[in-house]
């Protein structure tokens, strides 16, 4: 495993003897066997793999919506495996921004009101949360839409609010999965460039799936899975 | 804590569905009022229509006036009765009645219609304070001449001012119109009881009526004058004996109406629950996203609740508004137990409003509470995948 | 069929769903049915009445009598067959609460003119024989558990004083839709005792029963009669059985209406909810429909799935609530015994029942099935990606 040197090298998660299977009727599937690996802040990893590597599990696993079946995972010096599902929520709600591929914008708010949401989860007031939603806003652009519902707005600028709703707490990490796998080409190649630009001019860790080769060479970090294991290393 | 403003969207969003879910809670809530009004309306009428300070006298045994019969020795004996209050005229205030049933047809109908006439005399208008003359006068005593209560002048044939009834092979003149208020007497029709007794060919009082110089002194009365072996009467405050006149009315309308309103709201439950599950159910992956963004299943619960709520909120608001309106409605119709007319109206409460509320808010929450566990309890990964 | 299976399996896809909505059809039919058999339970007695039976009463009210000499001077007058002559005596048993009808007959006559109560002879001639006998209707010697021989006591209310009876005889209705709760005792042990008690009061008549020999001269006949008794001290009025009854029925029309009103309307309303549902449930489906349509499947076997899925579900509904009308009305009919002696469930209702369930069926599926056949299919397709 190599680093790139410009990158802070204090492992920011740490991934021990995770293994994670699922139950289906009778029979269980492996869907992870005793995965182990660092992440530094400030890395911008890909996860790559074919269809039931699980690249997707693992990337649940380390934005606390999935628990693993053994093994720990520590985020900024936290193990969050032993954490109840209160903490956790509470966690996730300060240290984790999520980018999904169907942005996952809730529809009936608009888009000030989506991002926002996870403000709501803090003891901030009013014209607190405001200040951070316009800054979130206007640094993905969109500040001239925040008035605008998810169905007034193209595939590419509900992303972007969606990006905009991910780092607004300032999370820890940012994880991210297929985010341009609804995307046209220019579109798609928009949110790789602020995603590239929040990694590189705020230090965010971001953390992504995807199929996409072309979003993947935006990455430092390629690490691709199959059948629960890591395969293959090279940035 | 998830905004209000997204709940109220939500239902927004879905206007047809949301608006027939509120519109079947406004329904219940409409029946159930309507019921609670009307039992209401015919207890302010009948209890309205006695006094707590007049003692009634019918014959022992007999449920109403109809079927007494007083002879005229009793009513003497009891008109001399210590507790008879008298009236700034020094008269006693006293009245020897008669009340029978005579069938008259509704207007614009030639179906009949049972009424009462009333046998009365001077003191019967001093026990009714709350009577009085709207139009015409009052009848001359020794004549032909009536009065009719504003329900009868207005809805049935030769009750109104200047017309004629014809009973007993006699006419006999309306000539004028009493206003009662909201009671019984609405109802009725006012004549000379001694100009009425020999029409009818009766021989016997059917009441007696008289005022109590004192109303805690009823108990004494009572006992003595069921002890003295002339008397074959029984007494009772006359407020008692007008609710007594409805009971049967009122359990008929209570059971029918109370059955009624469960069966619906039953139904109304049903359609909350499966508007409530349909919303889950579309909403699965934006479930996903806000637990995922930290919202606490608590908040999911509530949030899918408050919905539930909101729809039963505006269907009972609604149910209400439009059950106010039945106020602006009488009820005509025939008193099972008297076999006589009454007539009454919906009367709404603040007591009623509020029943109404709470039972539309607990028909939101019946329906959306299951619902709303479920959204609640979706694991996060599989929510997101529903997308 | 393979249609009817993937019908019946798409119906029940949604488990939950669709129990529901089958639930709240199911109470809708239940709502329905028994408000209906509320209201053919207030007509019953016009229904169970005959036109070629009149009844003559006090032209001034029921409350007035009429003398006892009129029997004779009726029964000569040309077209009647038979006299029976009556009062509603209006006592009570033990309670107020326990109210039923109770009439004092000339039972000869009064057999004569009612085939339709049916009594064993033996108990008919016992009856006759006994001066202080009296008959109950099945339904209400059930309810009290009252045998052949029992004593029973009713409080009078307008003929005072406590009045001995011993029971002879337990009547059925010939039809199902004959009163079964009445109480009869003999015209001559009132008259008896009224003699002595009240003797003005004795020889009075309430109300007399008529038979004619032909029901087309029913209404002349009750003219006559009427005619008959004009300008004397008691004036009669005639009418057939009939509208005797429905008489009864007019002067509460109010709440009758009221009933009516309310029941469709609601139902109406907890119906388009239904609707709404199924509705829902097939647009959602719309993006499988265009795949069948891509597979080759035409615009009519969509069409016939998606109508078959709302009826189906309907149908079931209806189905159920039909079931549980009878025992729902058995309950309500004893719960309200004092005021609907008859409580039978209509076959006219059956037939409605199924008209609204066929036609919540209908219109959940007009518009989906609509929607469905005109859609393009790639319209379609791209609502399940």
């Amino acid at each position: 495993m190599s680093l790139a040197q410009t990158v802070d090298t204090r492992p920011i998660v740490e991934i021990r003897n995770v293994s994670k299977s699922y139950r289906r009727g009778s029979q269980t599937i492996p869907v992870l066997q005793d995965i182990s690996f660092d992440i530094s802040e400030g890395e911008f990893l890909a996860l790559m793999g074919p269809s039931g590597s699980g690249k997707s599990t693992l990337l649940n696993l380390l934005a606390g919506i999935d628990s693993v079946d053994s093994g720990s995972i520590v985020i900024g010096g936290l193990d969050i495996t032993n954490l109840s599902e209160m903490d956790l929520a509470r966690w996730r709600a300060v240290n984790v921004g999520f980018i999904f591929q169907f942005y996952n914008l809730i529809p009936v708010l608009t888009a000030f009101g989506n991002v926002e949401l996870p403000l709501l989860l803090t003891r901030l007031s009013g014209k607190e949360r405001r200040e951070h939603v316009n800054a979130a806003l206007s640094m993905v652009g969109l500040s001239d839409r925040m008035d605008h519902y998810p169905n007034q707005l193209s595939g590419g600028q509900q992303q972007r609010v969606a990006i905009a709703r991910a780092v607004v707490t300032d999370p820890t990490v940012l994880v991210a999965d297929e985010p341009t796998g609804d995307l046209d080409r220019v579109s798609a190649a928009e949110i790789l460039a602020l995603m590239g630009r929040l990694n590189r001019e705020l230090g965010k860790t971001i953390i992504m799936v995807t199929h996409d080769a072309r979003a993947a060479e935006k990455a430092h970090l390629i690490k691709q899975l199959d059948k629960g294991v890591f395969i293959d290393v090279h940035s | 804590m998830i905004p209000f403003s997204y709940n109220l969207r939500n239902l927004w969003t879905r206007r047809l569905t949301t608006a027939l879910t509120i519109g079947g809670m406004a329904l219940v809530v409409f029946v159930f009022a309507a019921v609670l009004m009307l039992a209401e309306g015919l207890k302010k009428t009948l209890v309205a229509t006695g006094s707590l300070d007049n003692a009634v006298f019918i014959r022992k045994g007999s449920d109403s006036e109809i079927q007494s019969g007083i002879d005229r020795l009793q009513a003497s004996t009891i008109e001399t009765q210590p507790e008879v209050a008298t009236g700034e005229n020094g008269m006693p205030m006293v009245a020897k009645e008669l009340v029978v049933v005579i069938v008259m047809p509704k207007r614009g109908t030639d179906k009949g219609s049972n009424v009462v006439i009333r046998g009365t005399s001077a003191g019967s208008l001093l026990l009714r304070p709350q009577i009085r003359i709207v139009e015409g006068r009052l009848p001359h005593p020794g004549s032909s001449e009536i009065m009719a209560g504003t329900n009868i002048a207005k809805r049935f044939t030769g009750g109104g001012i200047g017309e004629t009834l014809r009973f007993g092979m006699r006419d006999w003149n309306v000539v004028g119109i009493f206003d009662a208020g909201n009671t019984g007497f609405s109802s009725e029709i006012w004549g000379d009881v001694d100009q009425l007794m020999p029409a009818f060919r009766r021989q016997a009082y059917s009441s007696v009526i008289f005022r109590m110089r004192d109303q805690s002194g009823f108990n004494v009365l009572k006992a003595r004058i069921e002890s003295d072996p002339r008397l074959t009467v029984e007494v009772m405050r006359e407020t008692r004996y007008y609710e007594k006149q409805s009971e049967m009315m009122a359990k008929f309308l209570r059971i029918l109406g109370i059955s009624l309103t469960i069966i619906f709201s039953l139904g109304a439950v049903i359609g909350a629950m499966i508007t409530m599950y349909a919303a889950v159910a579309n909403r699965v992956s934006e479930i996903g996203t806000l637990r995922a963004l930290g919202f606490r299943r608590r908040s999911i619960l509530t949030a899918f609740l408050l919905e539930s709520l909101l729809l039963g909120f505006f269907g009972g608001a609604f149910g209400l508004f439009f059950s106010s309106f039945l106020q602006l409605f009488t009820i005509s119709t025939m008193n099972f137990q008297t076999f006589s007319e009454l007539a009454f109206s919906f009367t709404l409460s603040l007591t009623i409003a509020a029943q109404g509320m709470g039972f539309a808010l607990f028909m939101g929450f019946a329906g959306g509470l299951l619902p709303a566990i479920r959204a609640s309890r979706l694991p996060i990964v599989d929510a997101l995948r529903a997308a | 069929m393979y249609i009817l299976k993937l019908i019946f399996r798409n119906a029940f896809r949604h488990k939950l769903r669709t129990w529901l909505t089958v639930l709240g059809i199911t109470i809708a039919i239940l709502a329905f049915g028994l408000l209906r058999t509320v209201i053919s339970a207030w007509y019953a007695g016009v229904e169970a009445s005959s036109a070629s039976r009149l009844v003559t009463r006090n032209a001034i009210s029921i409350i007035f009598t009429l003398p006892l000499s009129y029997e004779e001077r009726i029964r000569h007058i040309d077209g009647v067959k038979i006299v029976s002559a009556g009062n509603w005596f209006g006592g009570i048993y033990i309670d107020e609460k326990n109210f039923f009808a109770n009439f004092a007959i000339e039972p000869r006559t009064f057999f004569d003119l009612y085939p339709e109560i049916i009594l064993p002879p033996d108990q008919m001639a016992a009856f006759i024989r006994d001066r202080k006998g009296f008959i109950a209707g099945r339904k209400l010697a059930e309810r009290f558990r009252w045998k052949v021989g029992d004593s029973v006591t009713l409080r009078g209310t307008i003929f005072p004083g406590q009045w001995d009876f011993v029971m002879r005889g337990i009547y059925r209705g010939r039809d199902k839709n004959v009163d079964e709760t009445t109480f009869y005792f003999q015209w001559d042990y009132l008259n008896e005792k009224m003699k002595k008690t009240a003797p003005q009061r004795a020889d009075q008549i309430g109300f007399f029963m008529i038979g004619v020999t032909r029901p087309d001269i029913a209404s002349e006949v009750a003219q006559r009669i009427d005619n008959t008794f004009r300008n004397s001290i008691a004036e009669t009025l005639t009418e057939t059985e009939k509208a005797f009854q429905m008489s009864w029925i007019a002067m509460s029309q109010a709440i009758v209406t009221a009933i009516q009103l309310v029941s469709f309307v609601v139902i109406f309303i907890i119906m388009a909810v239904m609707a709404n549902t199924m509705a829902m449930t097939a647009r959602e489906r719309i993006g499988e429909y265009a795949v069948l349509k891509t597979l080759g499947f035409g615009g009519g076997y969509i069409a016939a799935l998606i109508f078959g899925e709302s009826m189906i579900i309907s149908l079931i509904g209806c189905a159920c609530g039909m079931a549980f009308t009878f025992p729902a009305a058995n309950a309500f009919g004893d719960a309200l015994s004092n005021f609907f002696p008859v409580f039978n469930v209509e076959r006219e209702t059956i037939y409605m029942d199924i008209a609204a369930a066929l036609l919540v069926g209908a219109v959940a599926g007009i518009f989906p099935t609509w929607r469905s056949v005109r859609i393009k299919i790639a319209d379609g397709l791209r609502r399940i990606g």
